[in-house]
This record gives C-alpha cells, structure tokens and sequence, in this order.
C-alpha cells in the first residue's frame, strides 16, 4: 500500500528556545538526521503527540536551512501545553507540508516586500523574511512593521536585533502595545505604527497576526492607497486531515489547509466573512 | 382543531397578549412538520398546522424563546405541559414570559409505521373520524389511526394538562397506563437476556445524539459527552462505548426529572426504544420513594434531590439485583 | 441481456458468497432495512433503502488510522493498514452509488486516501434499479436515473424476473462467475417495467425540484440570505441529518490510549456539531445559523464549485425521513430559490 498522508513522520526536538513567557521555538530534525521534508515559505505541517493531539503549526524556518526546521509555538491549548513542557530528545510525529505557500519564487520575486507582524503572527513571516534574506538578489527592499503586548512578548527577538537589523538594506520597525521601563522603540498598536510610517504604494504586503490587527491594518493600508491585490496574509482555522478530506477548515468553497493557507487579499475578500 | 388553535392565536397576537407563537410548520409532505416561531396573522393561516402528525413536543425551545423580549404564545399537548412544568421548576423558562394554551390531543400517529406497511408515494393523508386515508400515488390506503398510533401514545399516561394558562376544548385525566409492561418484561428476562436485548438495540446507535438534544430534561449548557478533553468522543461509536455507557449514563442524569414525554424514542433515527431506559427509572423510583411524576407540578423536590429518613439504603441495589 | 427467474435469488447470493463476503438490505425487526451480511437463510429485502447508507462499507463511522508505542521520549508508529478483502455489495440503489463518485472524488483526488481506496478496489456494487419509488425520492434533480443505476455491475426486477448487467472489469469478473444461473433473454418486459416506473417517478411530489438557483457562481448571493436564520432557527444541533447521509464525508481524528498505546482512529464527524470548527482561540461558526448554512451551502455551493458544477446531494431522502424536525434539503432549496 502506497504512503498515506495521514500517517505520520517521526521528529525529533534537538533546541528549544523560549521566546516569550508563552511562546517557544522548537528545532526538529528527522531520527536519521536532517530534515524531515522539504517546504516552502507559508507551509503548514502537522504536529503531534500521540495520545494528547495533533494539530497544524507553520513552519517558522526558512526552506533556505538545510539542517532543520523550527516552529514558534504559542501555548494556548492541550496539545501545545504539552509541547511546552518537552525536553530536548522528545520525539514527536510530523506529517507535511501541507497548503501553499507565499508565492515567493513568482509574483513576490523582484518586489520591494513589507512585512507587518502582530504576536505570533510573525512566526510564519519569519520563514519568509529568512528566505528572502537568503536570496537577497531576488528581491528589493525590505521593511518590517513588527509589534507586540510588551517587549517580553515579542517573538524571535535576539534575530531580530542580532541578523535582521543587522542586514543592509532591511529596515525593521518595532513597536509594543504599552509604555514600558528599559523600551525606548515606539509604543502603539501596529496598524496605527503602519499608517504612521507611511510606506510607499509601491511595496508588496505580507501581513499576519490577531484577526483584529489584520482587519485595522488592512483599513490602514487601503488608507495610504494600497490596493488589496498587493497584500498577502495566512489564515488559520481548525484542522484534522490537512489535504482538505476532513471538511472543517473551509472558508466558503476553499480550504484553508490546501488552497491556503496564503490568500491574496482580494481573493480572501471574495469568500464568505467566516473566519 | 387546527382552525380553532390559528383563530386563537391571531387573536392573542392581535390583543397584544403575545408578540409571537410557537407552533407546528406545514411540511413538503402529510406528515413533516417543523417547530416554528410565527410572528404574523399571515403566516398563522397560511403555515401554521396541528394534525395527526404533529407530534414535536416544543417545551425546550421556551428556554431560549422565553429569554427573548416579549411575550410567546406556546400551544401545549397534555404530555408536554408536563416538560414545560419541569422546565419552570428547574429555573430553565421565564414563566412570566410565556402564555401557555393547552390543546388536546388524541394520540399523535406514526408515518413510520404507516410506511412499514408497504405505503408509499404518499401524496396526502387525511383523518375521518379515527380512520386515516392515505393518497398514494399507488392508490389508496384506510388504516384506523389507532393501528398506526406512535408507541409513545398506545401508552399515554395523561390527557390532562398540568400547566396552563387556557385551555381550549375539554380537559381530560390522568390515565391509569400500561406505560411500565415493557419495563416488567424486561425485568422478568435473566440478566442474559436483558443484556442481549440491549446490546442488540444499543449497538444500533450511531451517535446522531438526537436523542440528547430533543430531550427536555437534556439543558446542560455544555453536556459532559461534548467536553473534547474528557477523552469520550461524542461522535464515535468506539469500542463499544455509547452501547454500554452512553444512553445509561444519560437515563441518570435525568433520572427523577424525566417526564416521559418519549421524544427520545420517536426521533431515533434507528428506532432504539430509549425511553424504556427512562421508565425503569420511573418505575424504580415509584416502587422506592414512591408514586412520583416529574413535571406535575412546579414546587416539589423530586424523590433523589430531597432526602427523608426513610429512603432506601443502597443496599436495595444488592437485594434487587438477585435473580 | 441476462436473466433468471427471482426465485433464484437464494442461490445467486449463495454462489456470490462463495467467493466473496457478501452484503445486502435485509429487513430487521422494526421493518426497515439494512445491509447485512449474507449467510444461508438471509433474505434479500425489497425496501427502497436502507437506514444506513451504504457508504458505511467504504467509509465506515470508525476506523483504526495508526497506531503509537510511547516509550519514554521516544515514539513508535506502526503501520496497521491492511489490504481489504474482496466484498460484493448488492442491492444498492441508484442515488448511492452516485453517493460513491461523489466520496470518489474527495478521497481518491491526490493525496489518495489509501483506507477508502482499498475497500474501494475490494469492494464490487451491484446495483438495483428502482421500481417503486417514494414521496421522499428526489434522485431525478441531480441528474440520477434510478431505473437505470450505475455501478459494476446493475441488477433489475421486472416481473419474476432479475435482469444483469455488467458495466466494468469488476462487474464482469462477478457476472462471469454467477453466469450458470443466467439465460440469456429479450428485455420487452423490463423494458416496459422501466417505462411504467420513470411515470411514477414523474408523478413523484418532488419530481420538480429545481436546482437552478444553486451552483458554485450562487455562493455570496446565497451566503448572505437572510433565510438561514428561520430555517435553523429549530434545528437541534444533532448529527441524524450527516450520519444518515450517503455524501456527508467529514471525519474527526482522535486518539485513544488503550492502556498499551495509542490508537489513532478516525470517525465521522458532523458541520452541526459545535465543537465543529472550535479552536483554543475561538470558533468562526459560533451558533447553529452558521453550522446549519454550512452543511447546504456544502452540497449546493461548495462542492459544484470544486467538482464542475456537480452537487453533493444524491437525493436520496433518508434526511427526509430521518431529521428529528423535518428540517432538510428539499426544504431548504425551496426557501432559498424564492428571491
């Protein structure tokens, strides 16, 4: 009998990083060493723990490492809970990529890309902005709008100060909800940061945080004269199989986990607003 | 009867007594009926329906109608004045926001045992002082209504409303039933048996959970078998579990507030006589503390929330369960 | 084409089972019907459908995906697929076995779901035709024959006679192997017996029901109608409606610790539950308006959208029969094709 998706892949945890007070980021390698698949920025894989549950994280690392991958995990549930209590040498089942992913070697390639990031929304953006960084030549300028609860909840941090501000040619804007001691970056939310910032009209956006963020920054942008074709944004709904057989992860007559998880904006706007 | 209800009800509408009426909605067929909430004359004369097939009892949907703004009008059937009562005693309808009128109710027939007869391709079925004439498109068919009569009402157990605000035509009694001969066979069965008897009809079960969310006496907010972290899939008949525990998990937590309306049974779609569960209760706590019917009235404690010195001692188990 | 007389029946089914695990409708206690194995002395039943649809054999409500040995941090997966074994599903009617090309094309499209595939390879149908439909049959709407279904192979009734057809490899392997018990015969009385039914089904109430106001290209417009408040608004929330349904495909996965391991297993799942689509976070279909939508809006939007234009209802009319509130399809398309 041929493979069947649903059965997993084993993994196995080689670093766990803590990001935040309830964000951490663990690097998975297959048993024998090495990946266990191969993705693309903005695809999803299937984690488990047998016995507690399996669900779909983003795969945070860019396809550019070929060591291993990474997942930014935010603890809000069961299986993630449990995720959160693991040690390094845990294994746990991995079955992907699944969905598509940012369309990074077609409509994004040659573009001048501006991310914008709320909470754990960066962490399927980070996987693209790795992979751009990688491939630098393929793309113009770089800017990144990223903001958060407080300076503690901002996700992936340490990279953020040490390699991306680092980078020629990336600027990287952050901000934090609330006035803090020891913070001296704006305080605000991110869409107000967007408008305030005034990127050009010219940038292609990918956008991804709290549904909420994603709905005043978007209001934000067609403000400034963007145009609903130059964003992208990732969805997340409850899932089960991941190859759209299981029928719960739909948003009209697309799946999330197979004709997304990626949208263009005005694709997104013409689906039913159930999500 | 139905004409009678409609005039009634335009005209609690019209008198402002009600902002709305829950009722019974005309099907694509003789038989189908919906629950509905009517707003309009209107909709009243041209929707509206009580016939023989009408058998929804619609007390449960007061708990979310009479949160509402407004008064509704509720037309009750003998058995289901008994859940609505139930319903006020647990503090699970706002009696104030309801106007109950009591309607009679003859038996209500069941379009399952009409079809099991081979009747099909029903075009309509009308009722002629107790003989029902069915209109197929395979010709026509006479069955006395009380042939074809739904289980539930073979063993009626009362024709009197317990709760009213008005009552339309006569008030009947409570009838002295032959509601408990099934629960006495089932007793009289070796413990074999009986075993067998419910592992055949339980195994039948396909977890629609139908029987859960029609049950008056079923209003837990969030039931305990939909609480996806207590390890028992609500959905899925897995090694055996909803044959051995589901329904008999069910039947005690409404035991001692089950009214036997027998909604349970009729909606089935596998035709699991559920209620018998229910019954051996009913007839237990009658032998043990009692002669008690829940939803008679809406004061009392029923027999296992109030405790007396002279309840049995959970010995009785043992003593019972000797063959 | 092929005939012997029905009261041959009993041996056809005991010559199939030689060979194979055969199942079909058979009556049970409380005169409705279900597929059965067959064993000496079952008899084959004329009910116009079974309870059950016959999707159970292919994609049956629970069934073992995988299984886990934990052992301290370490996992081990075991692969406990296993070829099915060779089946005959007799009796099917028309509207299932287009139920099965429906099922077809969301588990056998890529990635392939091996569990359905192999019991679909294993698995040959036999269908009956129908001759006596009922008020409840709407079958005609979505383009279904049922004097003519498809299938591996096709039986028919007319008279004292059983008529079959073989329509692939499968179908022929199995006629080939019954071929003793047939005659080759004129089919004047089927023919005749074909006609007079597709009158009946002409005269049936719902011969008429339309499905042009529904279609991939309807899917904002019938999204936002402001009917599915009053055609929810009694539904009890239950899963007779999708359990009972040939088309409904949903699963859940879940896993269960056996006390030596872990079984993963999957088992139907229901759009009307409300644990449907929730999350840690939150739940995009928050009452039973939003579930209810999802299941028709699934059948008469969503799935032509996907699938060329074709609906993901067989008509069939077990909902018809079976919801607690007589709350189904028909009604549905009724209320929502008034503009």
């Amino acid at each position: 009998m041929n493979n069947d998706t649903l059965i997993p892949h084993l993994g196995v945890v080689t670093d766990i990083r803590i990001d935040t007070p309830d964000v951490k980021t663990f690097r998975v390698v297959s048993p024998e060493g090495g990946k266990v698949f191969e993705h693309m920025p903005g695809q999803c894989a299937m984690l488990s723990i047998p016995g507690v549950g399996e669900a779909m994280f983003s795969i945070t690392s860019s396809p550019t490492n070929t060591e291993f991958m990474e997942f930014s995990i935010k603890k809000c549930g069961c299986l993630t809970d449990w995720l959160h209590l693991m040690d390094v040498g845990q294994q746990i089942t991995i079955r992907g990529p699944y969905g598509n992913a940012f369309p990074v070697e077609t409509e994004l390639k040659g573009k001048d890309l501006l991310f914008i990031a709320g909470g754990i929304g960066l962490a399927p953006l980070r996987s693209v902005i790795n992979y751009v960084r990688d491939k630098r030549e393929n793309y113009g300028s770089v800017q990144i709008v990223y903001g958060s609860r407080s300076k503690d909840d901002l996700v992936d941090y340490q990279e953020i100060i040490n390699e991306w501000m680092a980078d020629d040619g990336i600027e990287v804007n952050l901000t934090i909800d609330n006035p803090q001691e020891g913070w001296e970056g704006h305080v605000g939310f991110v869409p107000n940061f967007v408008k305030e910032l005034e990127p050009s009209t010219s940038k292609t956006v990918l956008v991804c945080g709290p549904p909420i963020m994603i709905k005043f920054t978007l209001a934000g942008l067609k403000e400034l004269g963007f145009e609903e074709t130059q964003v992208y944004t990732t969805m997340e709904l409850r899932m089960k199989c991941g190859v759209g057989k299981c029928g719960r992860c739909n948003i009209g007559d697309k799946y999330v986990c197979k004709d997304g998880p990626v949208f263009r904006y005005d694709k997104l706007a013409e689906l039913p607003n159930e999500y | 009867m139905q004409k009678a209800i409609i005039e009634k009800a335009k005209q609690l509408l019209a008198d402002g007594t009600v902002n709305r009426v829950i009722g019974w909605k005309k099907g694509e067929f003789a038989y189908d009926s919906t629950p509905a909430v009517f707003e309009s004359a209107e909709e009243l004369e041209n929707e509206f329906v009580y016939d023989d097939f009408t058998a929804s009892n619609v007390s449960k949907y007061l708990i979310k109608e009479s949160a509402k703004e407004g008064k509704v009008l509720v037309f009750l059937k003998p058995c289901d004045t008994y859940s609505f009562n139930q319903l006020v005693k647990e503090h699970r309808i706002n009696r104030e926001n309801v106007y109950v009128v009591g309607i009679e109710c003859w038996g209500k027939a069941d379009i399952e045992k009409i079809k099991a007869r081979g009747i099909s391709g029903i075009k309509s079925i009308t009722n002629n002082e107790g003989t029902l004439t069915i209109e197929t498109i395979y010709g026509t068919e006479s069955i006395p209504t009380y042939e074809v009569m739904a289980e539930r009402c073979l063993s009626c157990k009362s024709k009197k409303h317990v709760a009213y605000d008005e009552l339309m035509g006569e008030e009947g009694e409570v009838i002295d039933s032959n509601r408990f001969d099934m629960v006495a066979q089932l007793e009289n069965m070796t413990s074999e048996e009986r075993y067998n008897f419910w592992r055949d009809q339980l195994s039948k079960c396909i977890r629609c959970n139908a029987c859960r969310n029609v049950c008056p006496a079923c209003t837990c907010e969030k039931c305990i078998f939909d609480n996806d972290n207590s390890g028992v899939a609500n959905k899925a008949p897995a090694d055996s579990f909803e044959e051995n525990m589901f329904h008999i998990i069910r039947a005690f937590h409404v035991a001692g507030r089950c009214t036997d309306c027998g909604e349970c049974s009729r909606v089935c779609p596998q035709n699991i006589p559920l209620h018998l569960l229910n019954r051996k209760f009913i007839k237990d706590i009658n032998e043990l503390y009692g002669e008690y019917q829940a939803g008679e009235d809406t004061e009392s404690r029923g027999p296992l929330t109030a405790y007396t010195e002279d309840d049995c001692e959970p010995s009785v188990v043992h003593e019972r369960g000797v063959e | 084409m092929l005939m012997m007389s029905t009261d041959k029946l009993d041996e056809l089914f005991a010559l199939i089972a030689k060979n194979q695990t055969l199942y079909l409708p058979v009556d049970t206690k409380d005169a409705t019907a279900e597929f059965t194995k067959w064993t000496e002395g079952v008899k084959y039943s004329n009910a116009l459908n079974t309870v059950r649809s016959a999707k159970d054999f292919f994609f049956p409500q629970t069934e073992d995906l995988v299984d886990f040995k934990m052992s301290g941090k370490n996992i081990e997966i075991i692969d406990i697929r296993k070829e099915a074994e060779d089946f005959v599903l007799f009796g099917v009617r028309a509207c299932d076995a287009k139920s099965f090309e429906i099922l077809d094309s969301v588990y056998l499209t890529e990635p392939v779901d091996s569990y359905y595939k192999t019991r679909r390879d294993h698995g040959t149908v036999v269908t009956m035709a129908c001759t006596r439909p009922s008020e409840t049959c709407f079958c005609g709407a979505f383009g279904i024959d049922a004097t003519a279904p498809k299938g591996d192979a096709c039986c028919y009734i007319a008279g004292d006679k059983l008529y079959i057809e073989a329509f692939t490899d499968k179908g022929r392997a199995l006629v080939d192997s019954v071929s003793s018990l047939f005659t080759e015969g004129d089919t004047a009385e089927l023919e005749a017996t074909k006609a007079k039914t597709k009158k009946i089904l002409a005269q049936l109430p719902l011969a008429n029901l339309s499905t042009e106001a529904f279609g991939g290209d309807k899917l904002t417009e019938l999204f936002n109608s402001d009917k599915w408040g009053e055609l929810s608004e009694s539904c009890l929330a239950c899963g007779t409606c999708t359990f009972v349904c040939p088309t409904c495909q949903c699963y859940d996965i879940k896993d269960f610790d056996t006390g030596h391991g872990i079984k993963r297993y999957r088992c139907w799942d229901s759009c009307m539950y409300s644990d449907f689509t929730k999350m840690a976070h939150g739940n995009p279909r928050l009452t039973q308006l939003e579930r209810f939508r999802q299941r028709f809006m699934h059948k008469l939007v969503y799935y032509p959208s996907n699938n060329n234009g074709e609906f993901g209802c067989v008509g069939c009319g077990r909902c018809l029969s079976k919801c607690p509130i007589s709350m189904n399809i028909v009604k549905v398309m009724k209320a929502l094709e008034v503009k």
